[in-house]
């Protein structure tokens, strides 16, 4: 290890006074030990930071880093739950077969569609909330806190209340739109009233959440940009379009990238939704089955755990797809607009607004 | 106030060249008041108190439907006021869902976690923030870059792993993977490097103070709030997870997620036991809530422009 150049230059001055008092005039075993002292010191500067972070580095590659690219060595065997210390080499007969099966592109069509019907509503939602709770008011801590609940509720208690609140025959959902003339829906057999009933629960647990990022964002906007906005006689929705949406830019992008990796490893909610077996292959017709779901289904119903492995290999993927897509569409739409807005957007990088979060968000 | 004051923030550092041509701002934002301020007008009152409520109405509804009983549970229109039997179908959950077992084994699981989190993420984040080694940007880079890996993708191997070493079924398959977290570690560095000024590491060097006592005696009281924040954060987040508890544990020895599954399952029939379950397992978090709330809420906005 390179602990003697890493050594910081502000060691040096440190050393000399500690030296002196153990120079010529004392005793050698004084010195010895004051030898031993600057040695120690020195292996403690440079050992320390390395023995600071190591948990984190040594816990992410044994339960993170390791299984994740095991999953693919996994993914090219024939593995079952009851034997699984026999694999059987299959080459690629698990992707070849995966992508054959219709279930899986059912899958896949299904978490796209519910990772887009949640996502959306819940993140627009999230942006006027966040507008709306950055008003000066009464009660503000009381509203933030009220936003956040759901969040505080798991998975399974969310699902569960919501499950009954769509049931069909007495469900209060049902009840309501009842009073407007409606027949009852039977949310969890058809494809997309289940897919929507879902989605209302991601979209509850997370909305108020992500409105609190927001409001953060918003927060940390100077505020003379929107007097310069007023000056240039902006209205209120011209400067929440302008100033407001470009400041919180990144955060934006940040939710985005959150909320897809949720979308792809929905599980909870749909299982619990279907109560029971129903659950695990996402409905009778697999309306709702998710890709987690199916992952689910092939390792602990099926005993596949060869085929398991390649459904979680293909979510990697599939994240990984969905990401460079928003890559490329956003380089294109910045290559395109780049001319135009140059000149009048302020440097709204996401950096200097992070001195400011403390004080504005007590 | 709240915890998250930082005391260094009084005078605004410029960590970053990005802030440098506007001081005159930064000084601005640092005031309370900075930002929109508008006040609200009656709309948003309004809207703001149909966002609460339907925040809250879930939860209260569950409460309704646990206090009732089963049939009323399902005529319509449905109830909309507590009915008498809370405490009949809550013993009625905790004897037929394992509640009492699950709400052991989920406090021992988001503790343990909790506690490790904010430990690991103090040492680390003091590391990045404050001390000098080789590799220590792109050892943060690789902090951060973990965060973008789901910790779901590895379950088919780390379930193979849990049972060769024993813990099928136990709480360790549960605790070891999530003993940290990169958020934690991202998060504590950001708070130190504003919150903790070098000249008091100095300062301990000077004294001869090792490493580790100097984390002891110096970092660990400035770092407190934000442990704090972190502790509460990554419990509720361990009290819920859900995917890698439920294939890791059975309903011989459950968390509160896990034993939830169970009612939905079709073994509860009475659905005000279900929602008894339910409120159950919810209770402790919405305690904690009432209780910090204010601060997680902080901690939760902290994070977010930092993140």
């Amino acid at each position: 290890m390179a602990t003697s150049t890493s050594v910081p230059p502000a060691d040096g001055p440190q050393d000399a006074p500690a030296d002196a008092p153990g120079g010529p005039g004392s005793g050698g075993s004084k010195d010895t030990r004051q030898r031993r002292r600057n040695l120690f010191h020195r292996l403690d500067v440079g050992a320390a930071p390395y023995t600071f972070i190591a948990p984190f580095f040594v816990i992410f590659a044994a339960f993170s880093f390791y299984p994740l690219l095991y999953t693919s060595w996994i993914s090219l065997h024939d593995v079952e739950l009851a034997t699984m210390d026999v694999m059987v080499w299959q080459g690629l007969q698990n992707y070849t077969e995966l992508l054959q099966d219709q279930r899986f592109w059912n899958a896949v069509a299904n978490t796209v569609t519910i990772g887009v019907i949640s996502a959306v509503p819940q993140l627009l939602m999230a942006l006027g909330l966040a507008h709306l709770l950055n008003y000066r008011m009464r009660g503000s801590a009381f509203f933030r806190v009220a936003a956040l609940t759901p969040y505080a509720t798991s998975v399974g208690a969310a699902a569960l209340v919501f499950t009954m609140l769509f049931e069909r025959d007495f469900g209060m959902i049902n009840w309501f739109l009842s009073l407007f003339g409606f027949d009852n829906v039977d949310w969890e057999s058809q494809k997309w009233p289940a897919q929507f009933a879902i989605s209302s629960i991601v979209i509850w647990r997370w909305t108020g959440y992500n409105a609190l990022l927001y409001l953060a964002a918003m927060q940390a906007i100077p505020k003379d940009r929107y007097e310069a906005a007023a000056i240039d006689g902006a209205s209120r929705w011209q400067q929440f379009r302008t100033v407001t949406i470009p400041g919180i830019r990144p955060t934006i992008v940040f939710t985005i990238v959150l909320s897809t990796i949720g979308s792809t490893q929905l599980f909870g909610e749909p299982l619990i939704f279907g109560q029971g077996p129903n659950g695990i292959t996402g409905g009778v017709n697999n309306q709702y089955q998710t890709l987690g779901l199916l992952l689910y289904e092939e390792g602990w119903k099926n005993y596949q755990m060869g085929r398991a492995a390649t459904v979680a290999w293909t979510m990697f993927l599939l994240l990984i797809l969905v990401f460079a897509a928003q890559r490329l569409i956003k380089r294109l739409m910045a290559s395109r607009r780049a001319p135009a807005r140059r000149s009048p957007a302020p440097p709204a990088p996401s950096s200097p607004s992070s001195s400011s979060l403390s004080s504005s968000s007590s | 106030m709240t915890t998250e004051t930082v005391p260094g923030r009084a005078e605004p550092r410029k960590t970053r060249p990005s802030s440098a041509p506007f001081p005159a701002r930064n000084r601005l934002r640092l005031r309370p008041r900075a930002g929109r301020q508008h006040h609200a007008g009656p709309v948003a009152y309004a809207l703001l108190i149909v966002a609460a409520l339907l925040s809250v109405f879930p939860l209260y509804w569950t409460m309704v439907a646990a206090s009732t009983d089963n049939t009323r549970v399902s005529q319509t229109p449905p109830p909309f006021l507590p009915g008498p039997n809370l405490f009949k179908n809550l013993a009625a959950a905790w004897e037929d869902a394992a509640m009492g077992q699950a709400l052991i084994n989920s406090t021992i699981v988001a503790g343990t976690i909790a506690l490790s989190t904010v430990l690991f993420a103090t040492l680390a984040g003091f590391a990045f923030a404050k001390l000098r080694f080789k590799g220590r940007n792109i050892l943060m880079t690789l902090v951060i870059g973990t965060m973008m890996v789901p910790p779901q993708l590895g379950v088919v191997p780390l379930f193979m792993m849990m049972s060769e070493l024993g813990w099928g079924q136990k709480l360790p398959a549960v605790i070891f993977p999530t003993l940290v977290s990169a958020v934690g570690v991202f998060f504590m560095r950001q708070y130190l490097s504003e919150a903790l000024p070098d000249e008091l590491i100095e300062a301990g060097r000077v004294d001869g103070a090792h490493s580790l006592r100097i984390f002891w005696s110096i970092v660990l009281p400035v770092a407190r709030p934000a442990m704090a924040v972190i502790f509460m954060i990554t419990f509720v987040h361990a009290w819920n997870d859900f995917f890698w508890p439920f294939i890791a544990l059975d309903m011989s020895n459950p968390t509160i997620p896990v034993a939830l599954t169970q009612l939905s399952a079709g073994y509860v029939r009475d659905q005000s036991v279900i929602m008894a379950g339910a409120l159950l397992g919810t209770l402790p978090l919405l305690l904690m809530f009432i209780v910090f709330g204010r601060q997680i809420v902080g901690g939760i906005m902290q994070g977010a422009v930092k993140g």
